[in-house]
């Protein structure tokens, strides 16, 4: 199922969580929503369920226009933060509820119900728990029962909220790569949100990154990392240093003196590039500065290096260093950005 | 060395121990208390109510007044208490589960029959529907009446109740959040299906905690029920009025025997309320079980 959402507006006491935010998913798409906390990513799902109203705005699913559907009428498979399971309810009567609620109309018989959810508990790898409560399951199992549950309807699309945030860190790592499987195995328009940006890198074909109620850039993994198309989304994902410059004539100027930087339009600008983008080199137009730290980071060295010239305050940048020739604290060092973006004011 | 080990034995006493005077002090302080405040009184209840014997406790409580106060009694508690089920559940619904304009006021609402004394909800009921109040009289010309029979009896016991229900359950409830109720909702179960297969659920042992409260107020409440029931024997007499009058008869015998079943009432739902906190504290406390 195709959505498109257009000019999305979306106030909470008139303050604007969401605004002007358009975007098209595409049909058997895996998307991330990924931002900080307060970047409207979770209002913009809730939007799409169903959960909450626009101020302003569409959203069609397909050619159809679900603006003004409620969630029941959208029919979309919604797992929460927290799962929201029914703790009176054992696992196979969880999963089973969207069936049992239907009118009765297109309610399937007791034995049917009874079969799609010992389907779908194997689908979800949890045969033979259907008779547990979810106070009994382990995260990763009441995360994989809510899943089976919001697929138990046979939902246009999957909306997923922070669906790994509650997890330690290594059943986070399994279940994403499983939820990755699942996707390809399923082939559902999936959209889920996150504020970690590893995850929505790894696992999302593309990645939605969101700032105050924008979206601030939509693309591929390598895109939103090579490419970043604003000074929020290159300093949001990866690491980076930012320097305020001034182009004149042709070079970008730091505190006034030359670092080696070509630029034809001149004006005040920032230049952002990543540690693992630079290159120490043996020149006068360059940056430079004292190491002022060197730490060890898994396959990486790092040195923070005050570059401040003379008479202004410490202006501390992060680069990788060679991992076998370490640098000295206290000694200087001269390096250039080989890859750089520079955004101007 | 022996000392040693003593001195050991006092440098490794818990910290948040006492020493065992102060321990049976405080111990003898509480048992004091609780024999002159809450064991005398109760016994003391029974003792008198069967000062004379089994047969006259009985003949106390099949007398055609008594009779008529219990009944009285269990019809205002079977008529106050579902219907401040349904209030109490619906508030604390409202409260617990939306935003809107006036919350704090409603709060503050529900709360009134609890800060207000009873007398004053009674008097209230009086001016009113009494026979110089403007509804009073118009009510009386359709041969409706409220003041001193069962109806003001039923209006002034719901209103010193209401808090209960909603008390009990309005901080279940917020505490509970809306994220069941939104997945059931998103799997296509419409707002009654989701009270009752998913709202419900949640708040059941809440709710008979708050309705046995209800139902022990109900039945004992004296206060605003005196003002309103003009205690007409065999009538308009509960059995808090009913002990009072047999009391000021000094016919005390009677006047215990029937007290007697409303301590017994209390001890019931003492009991009850004990067997559902050891059995679902938890869900009682935080609706988690």
């Amino acid at each position: 199922m195709e959505v498109t959402i257009t000019n999305i507006r979306k106030e909470f006491d008139r303050f604007p969580a969401l605004n002007d935010v358009s975007l098209k998913i595409a049909s058997g798409e895996l998307i991330a929503l990924l931002g900080p906390s307060g970047s409207g990513k979770t209002t913009l799902l809730r939007l799409i369920a169903g959960l909450d109203f626009p101020t302003a705005g569409q959203i069609f699913f397909g050619e159809e226009d679900a603006s003004h559907h409620s969630v029941q009428e959208r029919n979309v498979g919604f797992v929460f933060q927290h799962y929201a399971l029914f703790r009176h309810m054992t696992v196979a009567e969880n999963i089973g509820f969207g069936l049992k609620v239907r009118p009765k109309a297109t309610r399937p018989a007791k034995a049917e119900i009874g079969r799609r959810v010992s389907e779908l508990l194997d689908m979800v790898q949890l045969g033979g728990l259907e008779k547990r409560y979810p106070n009994q399951l382990s995260g990763g199992q009441r995360q994989r029962v809510a899943l089976a549950r919001a697929m138990a309807i046979e939902p246009r699309i999957l909306l997923l909220d922070e669906p790994f945030g509650a997890l330690d860190a290594k059943v986070r790592k399994e279940l994403r790569r499983w939820l990755r499987e699942f996707h390809d195995r399923t082939g559902h328009t999936t959209v889920f949100v996150t504020h970690d940006q590893e995850e929505a890198l790894e696992l999302a074909d593309r990645v939605v990154v969101m700032s105050q109620g924008k979206i601030e850039q939509v693309g591929s993994a390598d895109d939103v990392y090579d490419r970043p198309g604003s000074p929020f989304v290159f300093s949001f994902i990866g690491e980076s240093s930012h320097l305020p410059v001034e182009v004149k004539q042709g070079t970008a100027l730091f505190q006034g003196q030359p670092i080696g930087i070509p630029e034809a339009q001149d004006g005040a600008a920032d230049l952002f590039f990543r540690p693992e983008d630079v290159a120490l080199v043996d020149a006068s137009d360059t940056l430079f500065g004292k190491v002022i730290a060197c730490r060890r980071l898994a396959g990486t060295r790092i040195a923070e290096i005050d570059i401040a010239n003379e008479g202004h305050a410490p202006y501390h940048v992060e680069i990788e260093v060679p991992l076998h020739a370490p640098v000295e604290i206290g000694s200087d060092i001269r390096f250039r950005p080989t890859r750089w973006t520079l955004f101007r004011h | 060395m022996s000392d040693n080990a003593c001195a050991r034995k006092t440098a490794f006493r818990n910290p948040a121990d006492e020493s065992f005077t102060t321990k049976a002090l405080l111990v003898a302080v509480s048992l004091v208390f609780l024999t002159f405040f809450l064991f005398l009184p109760l016994v003391s209840v029974f003792v008198e109510a069967f000062r004379e014997g089994w047969g006259s406790y009985q003949e106390a409580l099949v007398e055609p007044d008594a009779w008529a106060a219990i009944r009285l009694t269990l019809l205002v508690a079977a008529i106050a208490v579902p219907l401040n089920l349904v209030f109490g559940v619906a508030a604390a619904w409202a409260i617990a589960k939306f935003e809107f304009k006036g919350k704090a006021f409603l709060i503050t609402l529900i709360d009134l029959p609890f800060s207000i004394s009873p007398v004053i909800s009674g008097l209230v009921y009086v001016l009113l529907f009494g026979s110089r109040s403007l509804l009073g009289p118009f009510l009386k010309s359709y041969g409706i009446e409220i003041l001193f029979a069962v109806p003001g009896i039923v209006l002034a016991t719901i209103f010193v109740t209401f808090p209960f229900v909603a008390r009990e359950l309005i901080p279940l409830m917020q505490d509970q959040g809306t994220g069941d109720e939104e997945a059931a909702l998103s799997l296509g179960a419409s707002g009654w299906q989701t009270f009752w297969h998913v709202t419900l659920p949640n708040i059941k042992w809440g709710l008979l905690y708050g309705v046995l409260l209800c139902n022990a107020r109900a039945m004992g409440e004296f206060g605003a029920v005196s003002v309103v029931s003009g205690r007409i024997r065999g009538l308009t007499n509960t059995m808090p009025l009913h002990v009072e009058i047999l009391y000021n008869e000094y016919n005390m015998v009677a006047a215990f025997a029937v007290a007697s079943l409303l301590a017994l009432l209390a001890l019931v739902t003492l009991a009850l309320k004990t067997i559902l906190e050891l059995r679902f504290g938890a869900g009682i406390a935080g609706g988690r079980h």
